[in-house]
Formats: C-alpha cells, structure tokens, sequence
C-alpha cells in the first residue's frame, strides 16, 4: 500500500490502527463494508425472490389473472437505467484509472457521477409516470393481481433504489467537500448495489413481461 | 447505501455524554444489554399473559382482581371471554417467539460475546448495530400497544393465518387496528433483525483477530454466525409477507383473501387470493425460526459444557458442521406445519422426509454431548446445570418431534396440546435454559459483579422439575385429543381431565414465581454481588482475556492474537488445566 503524499487525495487511506496483521492490503473494516453489501443484496435477493414465488401461487389460485398491458415508458426508464450503471461505471473508471486523483480525474468522476443520479432520478419520474398511466387505464393497486402485483414489484425496487440514490448523494457530498474523506470502498460498494439495482430491474421487467 | 458511510467509526471514540453512554449507544455490549433489557420485560409480560390463560382454562369463572382496568371489553368484569383469551394467546406467542427467543439468545447474548469473541473491537456496522436495536424496540413498543386500544390485540395467534387475519374487524375483535399494529411490528421486527444478521455476518467473516482462523472460533460463535445466516435469509421472507398482508388489510388487494368469504354475514370485497400463500411465506420464516431460536442456546451449552468439564468435546468440528446442516435444512421442512391446510397429500411426503432426516444432526449433537459428559468431573455451576438441562429439555421435546414429522400420525395430533407440548419445551424452555446457563456463566463479564450460586442453583431445581410438570401432562392432553386455542373445557368431553390441566396451571403459577429467584438475582447480585474477576470459571476464550466489564473498545489499545483452537482445557499450562486463545505457550497437540 503506497503511503505517498504528494497528490491531494490518497485514495487507500486507511489509518494504522486498523491494519491488523499489516499483511492484508485492505483493512478489516474495508471488507466488512464489502462483505455487509454483498450480503445486503442477498437478502434482497431473497425478498424478490419471495415475492416472485407469492406470483406464481397467486396466479394459479384462482381464475382471475387477467394480463394488462404493461406501459411503453417502462422500456425508456429501462434505458434510462441502464445508462445510469453505464455512467457510474464511467465515473468508477475515472477513479480507478490512477492510484491518485488530480483534479481533473476528480471532475471527470464528478460529471459521472452527477449524471448517474439525475438519470436515477430520470428513472423513478418514469416510473412515477407508468403508474400513472396504469390508473389512468383505471388500474388501480387493488384493481387485479396484476396490476397488485405490477404496483408492489415497481414500488419495492424504488424503495431500494432510493438507498443507492442516498448513497450517490453521500459519494457526491466526499468529492465536493473535503478529499481526505473520500473513500474507495463507499464508492465500490454504491456501484456494487446499483449494478444490482439494474440487473433486478431488467429481472423484474422479465418477469412481468411473461406473467403480468 | 449506508454500509459504507457506517464503517468509518468502526474504531468509534469513546462515548461520551449519557445519550451516547446508554441509550443510542453504538457499543456493541450496551445494545447487547439493551436487547437482553428488552427480552427481559417481553418474558415477563408473556409470562403474565400465560398465567392469566392458565388461570381462565380451570377457574373460567373467577375474577381477576384488576384485569377488568386493562380491557373492559375483554374482561368485564375481570372475567376473561373466549376472545380476549385468544388475544392474551396471541400476543403470548409473538411476544416469546419473536421478542425473547430471538432477541436473547441470539441479539442479546451474540452482540455482546461475538465480537469479543473473534477480538474485535466493535460490530462492523455500528450505527446499524444501534438502529437494529431501536427498530426492534419501536415494534415492542408497537405490538404492546394493541392492548391500549378499544379493539384490543388481534386473535389470530401468532401465525396470523389469512384469510380471518387479512379482511379486517368483520373477522372478530382486534382484527382490525389491532391485527394492522401486529403487522406493522412484525415487519418492523423483519427490518431489524436483518440489519442485526447483516452486521453478525460481516463482522464474523472480515473483523476476526489475527490467527483467529474459522475453526478457531469458539463453538457459540459459530452458533451465532450460522444463525444470522438462517435469520437473514427467514426475515428477508416474512417482510414482503408482512407487506403483503398489510395491503391485503388496508389497500384492498387480494393476496390472501379467497373469493365469496363471507365473514359475519358479509361478503368480503376481495377475489381470488390464496389463504395457502400466507401459510407458505409464514412457515417459509417461521421453520427456521426455530432453529433461530434454538441454535444460539446449542453453541452456549456446548462453550459452558467444555469450560464445566475441563476438557474438548469429542469433536467440535462434528457439531459445526450438524449445526450447518441444520441450518440448511431448516429451509426445506416448513411444509410440515401444513400437512392439514389442504396441500396435495404428496408435498407432505415430501416435507416430512427432511423434517426426519433434520433430526440426525440434532442427534449427533446430543450424542457429542452425552459421549463427552460420559466420565468428566463436572464442576456443577449453575451455568453447568442449565446447560444439562438444556440437554434434557432438548432431547425430551425433540422426540415427539419424530411423531409430529410424520403425516398420518399429525393427522391425529395436529392443533391438540401434543403439539403445545413438544414446541414448548424444544424451542422455548430449551432456548430459555440456554440463554439461563449463558447468563449465569457470563453476568460476571457483563456487569462485573458474580450472580449469586445458591441461589442460581435453586432458580434451577425449581425450573427445572416446574417445567416438566407443565409440559409433560401436555403430550397426554394431546394424545386425548385435548384441542389448543380454546378458552374452557367445562362442557366438553374433556371434562374429566381437568385435573390434570389443573395441576399444569399451578405447575405454571410456581415456576413462574421462580422466576422471580431469577430477577431478584439479577438485580440484587448487580449492585451487591461479588466483584468478578477477569476470568472466573477459567476460561480459555477470549472474552476472559479482557477485564469485566470490557472497557468500551474491548481490548484496550491491543490487539489479540490468536494461537490455540479455542478449547484447550485439560492440558499443563502455566495458569493451570488450561491454555488461553491468545497465549502464545506451546501446547503439546495443540
């Protein structure tokens, strides 16, 4: 681990007292936030998992599974999703593309990562539009299952989406304010969490094209 | 995303002011204590709710002086209806499920010991840890409020089977607000508990000390992290179940709710739902609940045991590994509480095969036990007679399990005092004895003062044969075809037994009262005990290498370092029969 002072922002930072065994390059603390993100999706793994099965049982118990169109907008958040992860990865790469950040690696990552929350927040708009057109169909959260569970599946992933926004918020907050702050592990995990974020959105988009 | 904005105070300043100190503490011990705090007046209220059931089923029409002040509805007169039973049961068994056998053994006891135990210096997420702890109060605090609204708290027990739990106050009285405050705790208690297994996890796999390798964890560390597996993997299931529900109650969906269900003469506005759904989220969390509730108190029986023999268990390996396939079977049994709710006859086949072969790495446990006891010099401490007890209750409760596996015998069984019988005293009395022999083996560290022997001893005769009066005459009962949930029995064909159900509520009534021991020795032994020292009961792990209580970052300004698997007793070591963890002597096969 280097331990160079000449650059602004030392992006390994980890104080002394927390290299345990000076061995590993990492400090336990930084795992454990590694290690707590991963088992975070885990767990909302599950619960999207749960909910998927709750689906199927709902639709074969009874006869009243009636299709509704989803609409068009979903395909555009889609995008405007997917986007997002491109952008973050963009701001990542401006991170990870040298040791040490200059002010113009700093500005790149800043751009990106600016961009990335305003097209989070592009996609939730969307959403919010989709809903929208659902009620205007007369489509109401307890209209059907479908449309129940259409409203709970979008609903709980922008609840989940609305944490890996706060964490956006906070990264942008470390590289406005005071550089020594900054830490690569926080910016690691929120891009860990909102590629997952995409990848369940595409999963849920799957599934309610082929069942809702 | 606050993981990571929570890990930077991992090595968090010394508390300071009274706020920081003992209420919104981030130290892993005070949340520790909190949850344990917090157990302690939910095992008391459901305790007081089980003596006031006991007391109506044989004495149905004598008055509870007082009782008529809490619910004038439900007890006119301090005489409690058939309803307001339902409620006390209702909220007795959520109370003890979720708020004492999670919170105690594994909250409670594991936020305090595990990270000592690996030599960390905190939880991995503190703030997490913190709000962990104050969700799961707000949900204590939610649920008991149900018995200070006009309704009531809901009687829907504390499985909360739909449909008569998802239409609302047409189902009965407390189906309304009070079954909404139900949910709403409930997945309350679901958010807290997963950000609790979250932390559990991350900390056992990234703060260990250095030579603190997997296989040197001490056994109830394993018992802990394994349990945070199972609970983040149960509670990410019951939460969208709650939400599920929920909706159901108050957004008009129809998850749950069949079609035509008419209740009180009304036809309920829902269509289509599945009542078999609800069951299969529930018992999805509420199989491994169990082994939630029960696998903490098997890592602490199997630590006091080791320490009380002065030498290994046969293998601790053997038990890590079975409380691994416990965990992971756990998952794949929860269809045996349905074998009467209308599943196709052959998923019952199916899930009673697991529900059997569960049985064989609880029986290699017990087995590793017994096998070691057989020949130690035991010192009997109170912890040690717990942890016996334990066994007792363990393997005395687990084997009308094998009946109950099966399909065609439950046929008979199902929903008769049988079944009240046997997951009493497996999963409550065992769990309770555990967390009983952790208590009195660690109150010491904790406080820094020793509970008081004696009196620790007599706490457990009293318990002990208290709570074999009570649930043994159950399996009778049930064998009789004596059913659960109802409030009398005076006009039945369960007449002549009456006695015996009168001999189990005064059973009930005393060892209650001996609870009272159990709390007075709490406080008591508290402010007056003797003082404790580092390492009373000669341990080796490292939670006795730290004073007691541990200073606020555990370890002081070192760090330890691990050498030793975490049981060498019965060995020459310079301290005596015994090598500490962090001592870095050689020891000879060690």
């Amino acid at each position: 681990m280097s331990t160079t002072t000449t650059t602004p922002v030392e992006i390994h930072a980890v104080p002394e007292a927390r290299q345990r065994d000076g061995v590993k390059a990492r400090s336990a603390a930084e795992g454990a936030s590694r290690s707590g993100i991963w088992v975070a999706m885990f767990a909302i793994t599950m619960s999207f998992a749960a909910l998927t099965s709750a689906l199927f049982v709902r639709e074969g118990s009874a006869g009243d599974w009636q299709r509704i169109a989803l609409p068009p907008i979903l395909y555009a958040n889609t995008l405007a999703l997917l986007a997002s992860s491109l952008t973050l990865s963009r701001a990542r790469h401006a991170v990870n593309a040298r040791s040490f950040m200059n002010s113009r690696t700093l500005q790149t990552a800043m751009v990106w990562l600016v961009a990335t929350f305003a097209l989070g927040l592009l996609f939730i708009a969307g959403q919010y539009q989709a809903w929208r057109q659902l009620a205007a169909h007369g489509l109401f959260l307890s209209t059907n299952p479908n449309s129940s569970f259409f409203y709970v599946f979008t609903g709980v992933h922008i609840l989940h989406l609305a944490g890996g926004l706060a964490a956006l918020v906070y990264l942008i907050g470390q590289l406005a304010g005071s550089h020594s702050a900054f830490r690569r592990v926080a910016f690691d995990n929120t891009a860990v969490y909102w590629h997952f974020m995409s990848v369940l959105w595409l999963y849920l988009l799957l599934v309610m094209r082929a069942k809702i | 995303m606050q993981e990571a904005s929570s890990t930077q105070p991992h090595v968090h300043a010394p508390p300071q002011g009274f706020l920081r100190k003992y209420v919104f503490s981030l130290d892993h011990k005070v949340i520790g204590l909190q949850y344990f705090g917090l157990a302690l007046a939910a095992v008391t209220l459901g305790m007081v709710l089980s003596w006031l059931m006991r007391f109506h089923l044989v004495w149905p029409n004598t008055r509870i002086p007082g009782l008529e002040l809490i619910s004038k509805v439900g007890a006119p007169g301090g005489i409690i209806t058939p309803e307001y039973y339902l409620s006390l049961l209702t909220m007795h068994g959520t109370l003890m499920v979720f708020f004492v056998l999670t919170n105690a053994p594994f909250a409670a006891l594991g936020n305090y010991f595990l990270p000592i135990q690996i030599g960390a210096e905190d939880m991995a997420f503190p703030r997490f840890n913190m709000m962990s702890f104050w969700t799961t109060f707000a949900a204590f605090i939610v649920l008991v409020l149900a018995f200070f609204i006009p309704d009531g708290p809901p009687i829907s027990g504390w499985t909360a089977y739909a449909p008569l739990s998802a239409i609302g106050s047409d189902a009965g009285p407390g189906l309304g607000w009070g079954q909404n405050l139900w949910a709403i705790s409930i997945a309350l208690f679901c958010a807290g508990s997963l950000l609790g297994a979250l932390n559990f996890i991350a900390t056992t796999l990234d703060l260990r000390a250095k030579g603190m390798t997997l296989m040197r964890m001490p056994i109830c560390t394993w018992a802990w992290f394994i349990t945070s597996c199972i609970a983040l993997l149960a509670f990410a299931v019951l939460l969208p179940a709650c939400l599920l529900l929920i909706l159901d109650r108050t957004a008009g969906t129809s998850f749950f709710i069949p079609s035509g269900l008419v209740v009180s003469d009304r036809l309920q506005p829902h269509s289509g739902g599945s009542p078999l759904l609800w069951q299969h989220l529930f018992w999805f969390f509420g199989h491994p609940e169990v082994y939630i509730a029960i696998l903490p108190s098997v890592g602490i029986v199997s630590h006091v045991l080791i320490n009380s023999m002065r030498k290994p268990l046969l293998s601790a390996r053997v038990i890590i590994y079975s409380m691994l396939s416990i965990g992971f079977l756990s998952y794949m049994v929860w269809g045996h509480h349905m074998f009467l709710s209308g599943m196709n006859p052959f998923s019952s086949l199916l899930f009673s095969f697991p529900t059997l072969t569960i049985t064989i790495p609880a029986t290699i446990i017990t087995l590793i036990w017994l096998g070691s006891l057989y020949g130690a010099n035991i010192r009997m401490t109170s912890a040690a007679l717990f942890a016996l007890g334990f066994i007792s209750m363990f393997v005395s409760g687990g084997v009308s399990g094998f009946f109950l596996a099966q399909p065609s015998i439950d046929i008979y069984l199902h929903a008769t005092y049988f079944v009240v019988g046997h997951f009493h005293m497996v999963m409550g009395v065992a769990s309770i004895f555990g967390v009983f022999a952790g208590t009195y083996f660690w109150f010491g560290k904790m406080t820094g003062r020793m509970l008081n022997e004696n009196l620790g001893k007599l706490h457990f005769w009293l318990t002990f044969i208290g709570t074999y009066c009570i649930f043994m005459p159950f399996h009778y009962l049930g064998l009789v075809g004596n059913i659960r949930r109802y409030s009398s029995f005076v006009d039945d064909f369960m007449g002549p037994l009456m006695p015996v159900h009168k001999f189990v509520t005064i059973a009930a009534l005393i060892t209650g009262g001996a609870q009272l021991l159990f709390l007075y020795n709490l406080f008591h032994s508290r402010f007056w005990g003797q003082p404790a020292p580092q390492n009373p009961w000669n341990g080796t792990t490292l939670e006795w290498s730290v004073p007691s209580p541990p200073p606020w970052n555990n370890f002081g300004e070192k760090h330890p370092v691990v050498y030793h698997d975490p049981y060498q007793y019965g060995v020459k070591g310079s301290t005596g029969d015994y090598v500490m963890q962090d001592s870095p002597e050689h020891v000879a096969g060690g």
